[in-house]
Parts: structure tokens; sequence; C-alpha cells
């Protein structure tokens, strides 16, 4: 049989939406935007080592309104990912995976990825100068 | 031993051999990736609000260097992967699933080597 004739399961559409299912698919979303952030990432040391100057602009865009918004959603996503991973991590061993277990689980996820998100950025004191422990 | 006779690998239904490799590195790139995001995101935290002197002191410190290296060049594999799964699940069209692939295959690599020999240099010393 030819790939594309091979029948499709029931997909997303046809399920009540439920809490695992959100963590489930903000675990990829997540996973591709940091695939992406890491751009962000290597332009970060790249432009320390290339001159003051590029870093500090770099700096003041990251400081403005749209730069905070991505690194807020940068910093979300990787410890969201981070908790959630581990989680699924736990899954592969087997446990966690009784239908009460699973939605207590996920808003354990939920709630400690908000919880670190929050405080990572209050230690922080935000990106810009002056700020930072 | 073969489970799988010819004719079904022929016809793109038999195993395509690196699926548990897949499977394993994923994971194994996952419970290195706990410490090192630990270690990163205490980093930032430090670093948030330095001017370029002190982020330049930072990053050319041996250890930092390091750690940055690893955690980089595992991120960029076990985004890799992940990336690979998500065109296998959304990408119908063969051609695009297998260019994406590539493509992203490349990008990391040069990612990767951008972001070490850029921390080499800064270690070294121009």
């Amino acid at each position: 049989m030819p790939i594309n004739e091979r029948p499709l399961s029931p997909h997303l559409q046809i399920y009540k939406l439920e809490l695992p299912m959100v963590l489930s698919g903000l675990h990829r979303i997540t996973g591709m935007a940091l695939s992406v952030g890491t751009i962000l990432l290597v332009g970060w040391i790249a432009s320390a080592a290339q001159s003051v100057e590029t870093y500090n602009s770099l700096s003041n865009f990251l400081g403005g309104y749209f730069g905070q918004f991505l690194l807020f959603g940068w910093s979300f996503s990787l410890i969201y990912h981070s908790v959630s991973g581990v989680r699924h991590l736990l899954f592969d061993t087997g446990r966690l995976l009784e239908v009460d277990q699973i939605k207590n689980s996920s808003i354990i996820v939920i709630a400690l990825s908000i919880v670190l998100t929050l405080l990572a950025w209050v230690m922080a004191g935000g990106y810009y100068p002056g700020g930072g422990l | 031993m073969k489970y799988r006779t010819p004719i079904s690998r022929a016809r793109g239904l038999g195993s395509d051999n690196d699926g548990l490799g897949h499977w394993w590195l994923q994971r194994l790139t996952a419970i290195g990736l706990i410490p090192l995001v630990m270690w990163f995101v205490i980093s930032v935290i430090s670093v948030a609000g330095q001017s370029h002197a002190q982020v330049v002191a930072w990053l050319s410190s041996t250890l930092n260097a390091s750690l940055l290296s690893i955690f980089l060049v595992t991120s960029l594999y076990h985004a890799n992967l992940g990336l690979q799964a998500v065109y296998e699940d959304y990408v119908q069209a063969r051609w695009l699933q297998f260019s994406a692939r590539i493509l992203t295959g490349f990008v990391a690599v040069f990612l990767g080597v951008i972001g070490v020999f850029t921390l080499l240099r800064l270690t070294f010393g121009d």
C-alpha cells in the first residue's frame, strides 16, 4: 500500500480537549520554540565576542518590549519543556501512568513551570542594566 | 535474525532500522540536559543585566565555556531529533519532510560550530 493511502487514526478534533492533551501539545510547541531560540543563544554569545557595540545593541533590543516578550517566552519554554520532560522520562519508566496520576502531575507541571519562571525573572530583575543578583 | 521479509521492506512497511537509536538518544540527551538546564538558568540569572566586560569575563572562564558548549551541542542534538519527529508526524510530502530534516541538521551543525568556536576564541583570546 503506498504511503499516502494508509488509514489515519482519529486525530485531535475527534476528542474532547483534556488538560494532559494540552500539556502534550505544549511540550512539542515549546520544543519547537526552543529549537528556534537556540539561534538567540548563539547570537548572544557571538555578539559578546564581536564587540561592546554589538553586545549593547542586542542587549537594548532584548531590553525592549518585544525583546522582553521573546525572553519571557524563551525562559518559560525552557523551564516548561524541562519540567514536562522529567515527567515524560518518568512515563518512560512506567510510572505515573494511572489516569488520576496523569491528571495530578499535569497540574503540578503547569504550576511548577509558572512558579519557576516567575522566580527566575524576579531573581534576574529583568534584563535591564543594574538588575540581577 | 530478520523478522521482516524483503518485499515488505521494499513496499515501505518494514522497520527503518534506526527507530530505537533515535528514541534512546532523545532520552539520553534529555537526561543530560536536566543538570545542564539547571546550571544554565542559574547562570543566566547571575549574568542578567551585567556589563559587556563582565559577560565576556564570565563566558571566557574555562568551566563556563565548557559547560555552555556541552549545553549548546546537547541541546542542538536533542532539538534535531525532536524536530525530526515533528516533521515525520506533520509533513506528509516525503521530499519536503526529507528536505526539512537535512536543512535542520545543517543549521544545527552550523550553530554548534559557531557557538563552540566563539567560546574557544573567547577562552583562548584573539
